[in-house]
């Protein structure tokens, strides 16, 4: 399914590779024990989410969608709206965690995200 | 729409008990009593019509799409519901005002009143069967509020949760068995589900859809074998049990297998099933009841009992004995209410509810005596007061029912059931009123005042009334409720003498003579009943909560046991186990779209991506380093944004970047600089495998979508084609956001804000005395990588550039309609304008000089937003349409005036607040931690030089 990346291949191959690798980290990061990572791998993973949902509205190069007199192809709009506000609030989304996370160390000294199992 | 406001009323009701509390417990009953008093009036202005035959309607559209529609009705069954409902909720409402003690909190229940008593009137004025679903469950939770209220005693708290439990489980099974109903029925609306008798009849799904109903309202109703809740609900006060437990919330099974007797009634299977359940639940009810020693929990049995006889005749499926069903209805509220407010008025009075410990209450209580005496003697069925005339009707009845091709199993029960109800009645008149004081009684009991007398003594003067005269009393409720119930004129004749050829006399004379026999055997009865071992329910219900609970606390420790990264592991791998399993379900070939060719630049790009993030997998736990390699990551992102069209997008992601690497530089501040290496290597491979499949998933997926087209038509194009007719812009993607998406917008916009200020009121928590703010305060100023003063430099750049940034965020917003731009944009940009500020003069310079709070922009902008949504009803368009105009303004270039703008504007100023208060919040833990070298203003040091 994907492609080695060679020169010469196309933008497709590309952007996959590169939502692959970003949401393979992203999670890998999110499954450490520590806030820190796990932030900046839900980070990482809403890249990969915002340049997946991009992508579902296909690729096309020089057709920013606004609109000019004479020309027709245009690249999805909806998409880049939806991510758009996406990113504003994924922004949110990460202060928020950030200073929980801060509230936890602060509180407890610890930054472990696993509680210990119930004795 | 007088319906609907009849079952509003009480809803918008229970707000004023809790209000009205404060001007004294009078005051509080008093608007209750007024409330359910305008509801009654309401009701009798509508009863004329509905006696004359009609039906009143009342419907206001609420999701038509799904069939639902508060869709209210009234007919004679209604009538008889409601007019129970409220006279006695009336009635009740005065006695709990002197009923309750001076610590019980009036005003929480009156509005716990009033709330079942809105729920009990929306089931029985419904005419669709979702929304009488809703108003159902509705009653489950505020019975449940009701008989737990007392919360401090325990048994109060099980009684409740197990009403709960038992009611709404059953509330459940029948949600199933009416939508089965209406499934066949091709429609949720009372009326068209009542008109198709025959299809209903004639389905397979009939069977299911009958047992599901059956069960809701067996458990609602108190019938065997659900009946066991009933008792244990008698922990609540008194005014719920007389209110709840006799007149209303049991008797809602009863009403829905009337409301759906047309229908469902007539089959084998209803007379096996609902005439053997109501039969069985007679008998073993009285039965129980006879041996109970608790006055009220007597009565509970009585009362298990009594419903019992109402769902047989019910079950009977006949025309005469649906009426018989009814006028018991009435007769046993008159008479179990007033024998429930009897008993909580003994109580009272003697500290005690327990039979053995009572007695020679006549003298003591002659007024209390002689109204229990008489709605007990109803109860037994003694001529010529009210309960004799239904039991007559009903021994009449079944006496003629053949059960199973036997003539004599259905009289010989109901007349055991009779017998009892006899012994239990005759029972409590005679061990707590007739026989000699018992000497462990120490106090002195008498008559109480008229408001906890008024209610019981008025329903036992009903209870003379409608034995005496039945024609002229009750005989035009029954008639409207009973013709509503078996859809045919019924005129029913209710007469004391039927002659001495009449079956029901003989088995009415049995079963009297038989109660009196049993009541002088009742002693030797008690001792064999005690001797006897019996299941007790609760102890089995217990038995079978915990392993209830058990078995789903297994479940859910095993999947979250605390452990974060367990249960996130869990989750990944089921996504990502159903992706590939739905993948294999299906077939697949490859997408034949032509790809985009890619240039050497892109590639670079791409490859410096790639780099970043598998160094940030080997390098995360240098925890700055792996934030400039976000940083990086980010930033190519934003690039690639740009290189592929999407030119909002990429000012978007540069400018989210830079405050989200700002706010995690101050995080990291405060947190440990590493991450421990902590990870077992077999924990990391096992994560590693699953982040690698999880990724080459995603990546197939996306690459497997972008190499195809579009199987529909895209939303995209509609938006493409009128962004400019309709929105006035050019911006496609900025029209989306503030005009043809606008609402979802707004909606985001609110999450912002809220999350903005949820930040603000963690960090009042973690600055707020505590263990936080001591660890905060004991923090070691980090002077190796923050020990100097900002750079002059730097200082005087970011003052000499704000204007200017101020000037580009303008423009961009401006602009933002017809070129990339826009808003979101706009807001980010001032703001990294302003942290700028924050950073090169301090956090005390900058805020000195800041003259409006966040909040306050985070509140106008959701304000100015929200207005601008709602100034287009002004002019008569839905929320958010808006309008526009050019406007020629030299020496500007041409720019639009569209209504859109201000809608941008309030995103504008809440992105800006949001922002702003977040990474203002964690710099105000800097300045708490004692970071002094930059506090300071900047101007100071260089007046010295």
């Amino acid at each position: 399914m994907t492609r080695p990346c060679r020169k010469g291949d196309t933008v497709e191959a590309l952007i996959a590779l590169a939502v692959g690798l970003m949401t393979a980290a992203g999670i890998y990061l999110m499954l450490r024990q520590r806030t820190f990572p796990v932030i900046l791998g839900l980070a990482l993973l809403s890249y990969a989410v915002n340049l997946f949902i991009f992508a579902s509205g296909r690729l096309l190069r020089n057709a920013p969608p606004i609109l000019t007199p004479g020309v027709t192809a245009y690249s999805d709009p909806l998409t880049q709206a939806l991510v758009l506000t996406a990113i504003v609030i994924s922004f949110a989304m990460t202060a928020l965690i950030v200073i929980m996370a801060l509230g936890a160390w602060l509180e407890t000294g610890d930054d472990r995200i696993d509680m210990d199992p119930d004795p | 729409m007088t319906i609907a406001l009849i079952a509003v009323l009480p809803f918008v009701g229970a707000v004023f008990p809790g209000l009205m509390i404060r001007a004294g417990r009078n005051a509080c009953a008093i608007v209750t009593g007024l409330v359910t008093l305008t509801a009654l009036i309401l009701l009798a202005s509508q009863a004329p019509a509905v006696l004359r035959g009609e039906v009143v309607h009342s419907r206001i559209a609420w999701l038509p799409g799904i069939g639902l529609n508060a869709d209210f009705m009234l007919d004679g069954l209604g009538l008889l519901f409601a007019g129970l409902i409220l006279t006695i909720g009336l009635l009740v409402i005065l006695y709990a005002r002197f009923y309750l003690a001076a610590r019980d909190a009036m005003g929480q229940f009156f509005t716990f009143l009033m709330l079942f008593q809105g729920a009990m009137l929306g089931i029985v004025l419904s005419n669709n069967i979702l929304l009488l679903l809703v108003f159902w469950e509705l009653t489950s939770l505020s019975s449940f509020l009701l008989i737990g209220f007392w919360k401090h005693l325990p048994e109060s708290r099980q009684g409740a949760r197990m009403a709960l439990v038992v009611t709404g489980s059953g509330g459940l099974a029948m949600i199933a068995g009416l939508l089965i109903l209406g499934n066949i029925a091709g429609s949720y609306d009372l009326d068209v589900i009542l008109s198709q008798r025959e299809a209903i009849q004639a389905s397979d799904a009939y069977l299911p859809a009958l047992i599901l109903i059956l069960i809701g309202a067996f458990t609602k109703s108190a019938q065997f074998p659900f009946h066991f809740w009933l008792p244990q609900a008698m922990a609540a006060p008194t005014p719920v049990s007389a209110y709840l437990h006799s007149a209303t919330m049991v008797k809602a099974g009863i009403f829905l297998m009337a409301r759906l007797w047309p229908v469902l009634a007539g089959t084998d299977a209803w007379f096996y099933i609902v005439a053997t359940t109501g039969l069985v639940t007679m008998v073993l009810g009285a039965v129980i009841g006879l041996f109970k020693h608790d006055l009220k929990a007597l009565l509970a049995y009585s009362t298990i009992s009594q419903l019992g006889l109402i769902t047989m005749l019910l079950g009977f499926g006949t025309v005469p004995a649906a009426t018989a069903a009814m006028f018991h209805i009435v007769n046993h509220a008159t008479f179990k209410a007033a024998l429930f407010m009897s008993a909580g008025i003994i109580d009272h009075a003697a500290h005690t509810r327990d039979i053995r410990r009572l007695g020679g209450l006549r003298k003591a209580m002659p007024v209390t005596f002689a109204v229990a005496g008489i709605a007990a003697l109803a109860m037994a069925g003694i001529p010529p007061l009210n309960g004799f005339l239904s039991k007559e009707m009903m021994l009449e009845e079944a006496a003629h029912t053949v059960w199973g091709g036997n003539p004599w199993v259905l009289p010989a029960l109901a007349t055991v059931g009779a017998l009892f109800s006899v012994a239990y009645s005759l029972r409590l008149i005679a061990h707590v009123f007739l026989r000699r004081a018992q000497p462990t009684a120490g106090t002195q009991p008498h008559d109480p005042g008229l408001g906890l007398m008024f209610g019981p003594a008025l329903l036992s003067a009903l209870v003379v009334a409608i034995g005496l005269l039945p024609m002229a009393t009750a005989a035009w409720l029954v008639d409207a409720s009973a013709s509503a119930v078996t859809g045919t004129a019924v005129t029913v004749k209710i007469a004391h003498w039927h002659g001495f050829g009449s079956v029901a006399l003989w088995l009415s004379a049995l079963a009297i003579a038989g109660g009196a026999a049993a009541l002088f055997g009742f002693p030797r009865l008690l001792r064999l009943w005690d001797a006897t071992s019996r299941p007790d329910a609760k102890h089995l219900f217990d038995v079978a909560m915990a392993g209830a609970v058990r078995a789903a606390r297994r479940v859910t420790d095993g999947a979250h046991d605390g452990t974060v990264t367990r249960f996130l592991a869990i989750a990944t791998v089921v996504i990502v186990g159903s992706g590939v399993w739905a993948f294999r379900s299906g077939t697949h070939s490859p997408g034949l779209r032509t790809a985009t060719s890619v240039e050497p630049v892109a590639v670079i790009g791409w490859l410096v991506l790639m780099t970043a993030t598998v160094a940030l997998l080997f390098h995360h736990r240098s925890r700055l380093f792996a934030l400039m390699l976000v940083g990086i990551i980010g930033l190519i992102v934003s690039v690639g944004f740009a290189y592929l069209s999407a030119p909002d997008l990429a000012m978007t992601q540069v400018t989210v970047e830079v405050v989200t690497v700002l706010l995690l530089l101050l995080a990291l501040n405060f947190l440990p600089k590493t991450t421990p290496d902590e990870s077992t290597s077999g924990r990391r491979l096992r994560d590693a495998a699953i982040a690698a499949v999880a990724g080459a998933g995603s990546a197939a997926l996306i690459y497997a979508l972008m190499m195809r087209d579009f199987a529909f038509p895209t939303i995209a194009a509609y938006h493409l084609e009128n962004a400019k007719a309709l929105g006035g812009g050019t911006n496609v993607v900025n029209v989306i956001l503030v005009d043809f998406r606008g609402y979802d917008t707004f909606g985001e916009i609110t999450v912002l804000g809220i999350a903005a200020l949820v930040i603000f009121a963690l960090t009042e928590m973690i600055l707020s005395a505590g263990p936080a703010n001591d660890r905060l305060m004991a923090l070691k100023p980090n002077r190796g990588d923050a020990g100097d003063r900002h750079p002059l430099l730097f200082v005087v750049v970011t003052r000499m550039i704000l204007p200017l940034a101020l000037m580009v965020g303008v423009f961009i917003f401006l602009r933002g309609h017809n070129l990339p731009g826009g808003g979101f944009i706009a807001g980010l940009i001032v703001s990294i304008a302003l942290l700028m500020q924050y950073m090169a003069s301090g956090f005390g310079w900058t805020a000195a000089r800041k003259r409006i709070e966040y909040h306050a922009l985070i509140g106008a902008g959701l304000l100015i937003a929200g207005l601008a949504g709602i100034g287009s009803w002004v002019f008569g368009a839905p929320f958010l349409s808006s309008a526009y105009t050019y406007v020629d303004l030299w020496p500007l270039e041409t720019f639009e005036l569209a209504t859109a703008a201000i809608f941008d504007l309030g995103v504008f100023l809440t992105v800006l607040g949001a922002v702003m208060l977040a990474l203002a919040s964690l710099s105000r833990l800097a300045v708490r931690s004692g970071e002094d070298i930059n506090r300071a203003p900047y101007d100071a040091p260089l007046q010295e030089r």
